[in-house]
């Protein structure tokens, strides 16, 4: 009969000497038996895995009226495991253009890196600024002559150059888009829900920030691969300027405050006799 | 899994593409165009790999564009066919391009043709052909309604009933459809069919 698999949560300390059946027994971590079918997890799994983004993490980034309005949780997960809490998913390529970290955080911010020193070459050469189309091009193209390598990497290149504010997303697979809202990662389904139905073309600075800040939060409350801050960064005709960055968990109660309930009878002590 | 189908008529070539740009469960865009407008004459429209897709139609854009700086006269279809056909060989068993092509032409002295080249580098020279989940229900209606020399109207009535049976039929319907034409006059996108308008729409 197929035991639930509870073999994570095993305490750690192995015994020495000789265990004998009823020992293992005891000192086994609990469990249950589980209906006798071939595979009882198996389907969820696979429709789970198949389903479900890879790389764990939310970020998002849509145009409108005033810009282009960025936004990233800041959680690194391995497995199971949260690395880290405070790690910087916006990466900043020059003081107009902004690239989102999603896949592998090496992959990302070298990539990034290489493509602002790319951009600048581009801008000495040429004495003009390149456009987000041609920076997101060229990583794109990179990233095509890497296909099949390893790399992990599902970026948005966010900026405003002569036409205006540009948003590309750019993937490892080397597919490019361009576009108006995107979301990528594990978070991704969840923060476009909400970034959908509160999108309009003419938001202001503060609503979009407001409206960005609440997918990430939406995102990370029902993703497990995102959480820590929430940073907002907006890109105007003058360059990029970081917004907010804000712990989920005080956003959370800042959204959702804790209703105090009415206690029906006080407990008072007793009085010893 | 996109669709692409296109058919010839009378003095004309059509070429059809859903136009959604998708990643396992999500829809990244519905606006995506998948008909590349090779040159003045000819249109290529593209299923497959997101990356591969665009950088190979690209890049056989670009070669056409070449050939015609360097010579002074355009390709004719025929010759683009083979041209991409032999690229897609080439690469298939060191570095394959995940792409399924539906190239249609328009030559002065042959008139209208439509190419199928799928993505292991088979060509074949068809008045109406069908790639993806649509082509299940497209071939069959191209099939039953198709005739020699089409009209305009009659082509764009059978690619209508196409999209539709697509749209009802297929799971995964994709919402919108490009249309792009191809003549005497050139190459020009005929019409989009909308079911889902995205945002404001800002065209690659």
């Amino acid at each position: 009969m197929m035991k639930i698999d509870f073999s994570g949560l095993d305490p750690s300390a192995p015994i020495k000497g000789r265990t004998d059946e009823l020992c293992g027994d005891i000192l086994a971590t609990p469990s249950f038996a589980l209906p006798t079918t071939h595979d009882f997890d198996g389907f969820q799994k696979a429709a789970v895995q198949m389903v479900k983004p890879a790389k764990g993490t939310t970020t998002l980034a849509f145009i409108f009226k005033e810009g282009v309005m960025v936004a990233a949780d800041s959680r690194a997960s391995m497995g199971g495991y949260i690395s880290s809490q405070s790690v910087k998913k916006i990466i900043e390529i020059n003081p107009y253009m902004l690239g989102t970290m999603a896949g592998g955080a090496a992959d990302c911010q070298f990539w990034h890196r290489n493509l602002g020193i790319k951009c600048r070459l581009h801008e000495l050469a040429n004495k003009r600024r390149i456009s987000v189309a041609g920076a997101s091009k060229m990583l794109s193209n990179i990233l095509y002559s890497y296909r099949g390598m390893g790399l992990s990497v599902g970026t948005m290149i966010a900026g405003w150059d002569e036409k205006g504010p540009g948003l590309y997303y750019v993937d490892s697979e080397g597919g490019r888009l361009k576009g108006t809202r995107f979301s990528v990662g594990s978070g991704s389904p969840y923060a476009y829900g909400v970034l959908d139905s509160g999108y309009r073309f003419d938001l202001s600075v503060e609503e979009a920030a407001e409206l960005a800040r609440r997918a990430i939060y939406h995102a990370t409350f029902r993703d497990g691969a995102s959480g820590g801050v929430a940073s907002v960064y907006h890109v105007g005709p003058n360059g990029w300027k970081k917004l907010s960055g804000d712990d989920v968990g005080e956003l959370h109660y800042m959204y959702y405050p804790v209703e105090p309930t009415t206690v029906e009878r006080e407990m008072t002590e007793v009085s010893v006799a | 899994m996109e669709s692409v189908f296109g058919l010839v008529g009378k003095d004309f070539a059509i070429v059809v593409a859903d136009s959604s740009a998708v990643h396992s469960i999500l829809v990244h865009k519905t606006n995506e165009d998948k008909i590349m407008l090779l040159d003045s004459h000819k249109i290529m429209g593209a299923s497959g790999e997101t990356g591969d897709r665009a950088q190979f139609t690209e890049y056989i854009q670009k070669n056409v564009a070449l050939y015609q700086f360097r010579n002074g006269i355009p390709l004719t279809t025929a010759a683009t066919a083979n041209f991409t056909r032999g690229e897609l060989a080439t690469a298939l068993r060191k570095n394959p391009y995940q792409v399924n092509i539906i190239l249609a032409g328009y030559d002065k002295e042959t008139g209208p043709s439509l190419y199928y080249i799928d993505y292991i580098a088979s060509l074949h020279k068809l008045e109406k052909a069908a790639f993806g989940y649509g082509s299940y229900f497209a071939l069959s209606m191209m099939d039953r309604h198709y005739h020699r020399d089409m009209t305009v109207e009659e082509a764009i009535e059978l690619v209508d009933k196409c999209i539709v049976e697509i749209r009802s039929r297929l799971v995964v319907a994709p919402p919108n459809f490009v249309i792009k034409i191809v003549d005497k006059e050139g190459a020009r996108e005929y019409a989009w069919r909308q079911s889902i308008k995205d945002g404001s729409v800002l065209e690659a």
